[in-house]
């Protein structure tokens, strides 16, 4: 196999190097000393997986380094994968670095016999030596060099070592592509014919950028893409003996992978001595009680009792103060020197775009601690121990034990559920806990619940509010359990999850994550936001004066037949929908409707006077269960990658909620003898 | 090869040691397993096994959490019972 073109020994563009790595090996941290704030994060193109690329300058050549998601291997097997490979096939990187844990050395080294199937030059990272060291495993790099024939750095990221000479042989052998000659494993006997014979049958049909023995070997391997790409580029006949020569040979994979093992082990054996002590280090002993079955479930609930509290210990004070130190000032500054202009200026700044633009922020604080958190657990490796001890009862969902986190924090608030929905590595693992988030009952529902149960159902109001939560739950528990049995039957991702070793967080790398995520939440949800508040409020004041006569109350009329199933009024319906923006504007228009002048009394008074028992309950359970508010939508559609799975869950909830509350009604009616009103 | 000296992962207890020696479930599952670890000819010791619920396993310096059904498609051979 040799390099595809030749290039001039003095690379003038910017080198492209890509950064790969299996996950756990710190290879952010390497990014992060590699490039300084010199980043940029996007998305791969067409994939909901974070792109990020950043510059340096090294040795008078310009580098571009391209970060690869963490991958254990080569094959299709996730969407990290798939993108890892793609940009070394078509994006065809100068040189790439393979950054390997070197305290498991033999299980990363997988990642670098898949890389050189490839032409592409490669250097290898050997990262946390101090870890290895501190198990007594020692390596000599240079040993493994000679024996791989690639550069092979030392390196102790944590600490900004050996960064330098990394950057350093990459450039170089970005420069010097022809000299790349590493050692490169080779099929086991058994197979070599079969390759020879399928590599035949391919000819020169294989079209670049793909290189034809890799392809052949990957084929062997029932690589699905490719066996779907040659399928495409062969004639008929060719295609037909290559799939008979496969399926004679359907178990190649277990001799290519125990191969690989073997040529790792040959590579390894000089430059590696390790004692083999049976000791117990720190992870082992931690393990003890983060992963027993009654002690670990103890610790995952103090963690999240920990979570929340910060939550009421940080965010609702910075929440608070928001809207005292810049929320309100605002308003009555535009108020005042608004004061000249017409009626309909100052309500479409102060009650459209303000109030949006105020309930954007109001997410800040939260996200902030939510995000904090999920980047604190996963760096120091006990998300993973989290996610093994509930796989268990997530399992029965369809749900991957990683998705209890993300949901969990669905009670302080849907939209860091649905975007930390990110870490679970299987797609419909992640798209089933997008859909299903907004099922968990978030602290703005919370608090229209906390309100409306005191007035309608006094001293009970507690059990009747619990029960409200379980009802929640128990639906998140069927349509998980529908869900997975029908749309999503058979996508089942096997359950194969790595504890990595505990390890003390980096604040940089927690820092740039909070930003990234709640910077991608103010982007995109931030617009749509102000987009629905201003809305809301054309809405609900024209044509005006008073909501009584807005198009909003003329929705809710013209909502009425169903309202009737439902056993809401005309009012009920208006405050659901101006929910949408925001679950606690259900309460704010309650207030105007039935009569906000009275005061909280006032209008606990009122709406016990106009609504009906069932009607009280019915209305309960719709804003429980009700179309997610629009941020959370907003990051449904960024994280699902499109408009269809957004929608899907947006009438999915709808109709949970309608169902619900129809059904709540009407036995409420039977049971509780209290009867609709006639208007 | 002999099958009858074989078990599933699953039936192996803690602190059992085994060898790898078949994986059924298909090449998706096995190339999965293979960039984790696991291949025909690896020893694993078992960390944990309770009854229900996944398992975790040890193997090259790594311990690897595995779903029961997962489990259950790999054929070890015991090399020292607990």
């Amino acid at each position: 196999m040799t390099a595809p073109s030749p290039q001039p020994a003095a690379v003038q563009h910017p080198v492209l190097l890509g950064l790969a790595g299996q996950p756990n090996v710190g290879k952010s941290t390497v990014f992060n000393l590699l490039t300084g704030l010199n980043q940029h994060v996007g998305n791969w193109p067409g994939k909901t997986v974070e792109r990020r690329e950043g510059m340096l300058t090294r040795q008078d050549a310009r580098v571009t380094v391209v970060d690869l998601p963490g991958t254990y291997g080569l094959t299709t097997n996730s969407p990290e994968e798939r993108i890892a490979r793609d940009f070394v096939l078509h994006e065809q990187p100068d040189v790439v670095v393979v950054i390997a844990d070197a305290a498991a050395l033999e299980r990363n080294l997988y990642l670098l016999a898949e890389l050189l199937a490839l032409p592409t030059p490669v250097v290898l990272g050997l990262n946390m030596m101090d870890v290895a060291h501190s198990q007594g495993v020692e390596i000599e790099p240079e040993v493994l060099s000679a024996a791989l024939g690639i550069p092979v750095v030392p390196m102790v990221a944590r600490h900004a070592q050996g960064v330098a000479q990394l950057q350093d042989e990459a450039v170089r052998l970005a420069g010097a592509k022809e000299s790349f000659a590493p050692v490169r494993p080779e099929i086991a006997a058994p197979h070599r014919e079969v390759l020879a014979d399928i590599r035949g049958l391919l000819a020169d049909r294989v079209p670049a950028p793909y290189p034809a023995d890799w392809v052949a070997l990957k084929l062997l391997e029932g690589d699905a893409e490719l066996i779907a790409l040659t399928r495409s580029w062969l004639a008929p006949s060719a295609w037909q003996q290559v799939e008979a020569l496969l399926a004679a040979h359907e178990d190649a994979i277990l001799d290519i992978a125990a191969g690989r093992y073997a040529w790792i082990e040959r590579m390894v054996r000089a430059a590696v001595r390790r004692p083999r002590l049976g000791q117990v280090g720190l992870t082992d002993r931690l393990d003890r009680v983060a992963l027993h079955p009654l002690w670990g479930m103890v610790l995952l609930l103090a963690v999240f009792a920990l979570i929340f509290a910060a939550t009421f210990a940080f965010a609702s004070p910075a929440q608070a103060w928001l809207e005292i130190m810049v929320v309100v000032p605002l308003q009555e500054w535009l108020r005042a020197s608004l004061a000249g202009a017409p009626a309909w200026v100052a309500g479409l700044l102060i009650d459209g775009m303000l109030a949006g633009a105020g309930t954007v922020m109001t997410f800040v604080p939260v996200l902030t601690v939510f995000f904090t958190a999920l980047a604190l657990l996963e760096d120091t490796g006990y998300f993973a121990r989290a996610a093994y001890v509930m796989d268990r009862y997530m399992h029965r969902l369809g749900l991957h034990g990683k998705s209890f986190l993300p949901l969990c924090l669905g009670f302080g608030c849907n939209v860091p559920a649905v975007m930390g929905a990110r870490v679970i590595d299987s797609p419909s693992g992640r798209l089933l806990t997008i859909l299903l988030a907004p099922l968990v009952p978030c602290s703005a529902r919370l608090m229209v619940l906390a309100f409306l149960t005191p007035i309608f159902f006094g001293a009970a109001a507690l059990p009747v509010a619990l029960a409200f939560i379980a009802l929640n739950l128990a639906l998140l528990v069927l349509a998980g359990t529908l869900l997975n049995r029908s749309l999503f039957r058979g996508k089942h991702m096997f359950f194969i999850m790595e504890m990595p070793l505990y390890h003390a967080p980096s604040a940089s790398t927690i820092a740039r994550f909070v930003w990234n995520n709640v910077w991608a939440f103010l982007r995109k949800a931030g617009s749509l936001i102000l987009v629905f508040s201003i809305l809301l409020w054309g809405l609900s004041h024209y044509p005006g004066p008073a909501l009584e006569a807005s198009y909003l109350a003329k929705v809710g009329h013209g909502l009425a037949p169903l309202g009737d199933v439902l056993g809401l009024d005309w009012r009920l319906l208006v405050a659901l929908l101006a929910s949408f923006v925001a679950k606690e504007n259900a309460i704010a228009a309650l207030g105007i409707l039935f009569g906000g002048d009275a005061g909280a009394d006032g209008l606990a008074a009122a709406l016990t006077a106009a609504i009906p028992f069932a009607s009280a309950l019915s209305f309960i359970a719709a804003t429980m269960l009700f179309i997610p508010c629009v941020a959370t939508v907003a990051v449904m559609h960024k994280e699902a990658g499109n408009w269809r799975w957004a929608l899907f869950g947006v009438l999915l909830h709808l109709a949970l909620a309608l169902t619900v509350s129809a059904l709540i009604y009407q036995g409420g009616c039977i049971f509780a003898d209290a009867w609709p009103r006639t208007k | 090869m002999n099958d009858a000296g074989l078990r599933t992962l699953d039936e192996i207890p803690k602190d059992g040691r085994a060898v790898v020696r078949r994986i059924d479930g298909g090449s998706q599952f096995a190339s999965r397993l293979a960039a984790m670890g696991i291949v025909v000819g690896a020893s694993l010791t078992v960390l944990q096994n309770t009854r229900r619920g996944p398992m975790l396993v040890s193997v090259l310096d790594t311990r690897l959490a595995l779903g029961r059904g997962e489990a259950q498609k790999i054929r070890v051979e015991l090399s020292s019972p607990s």
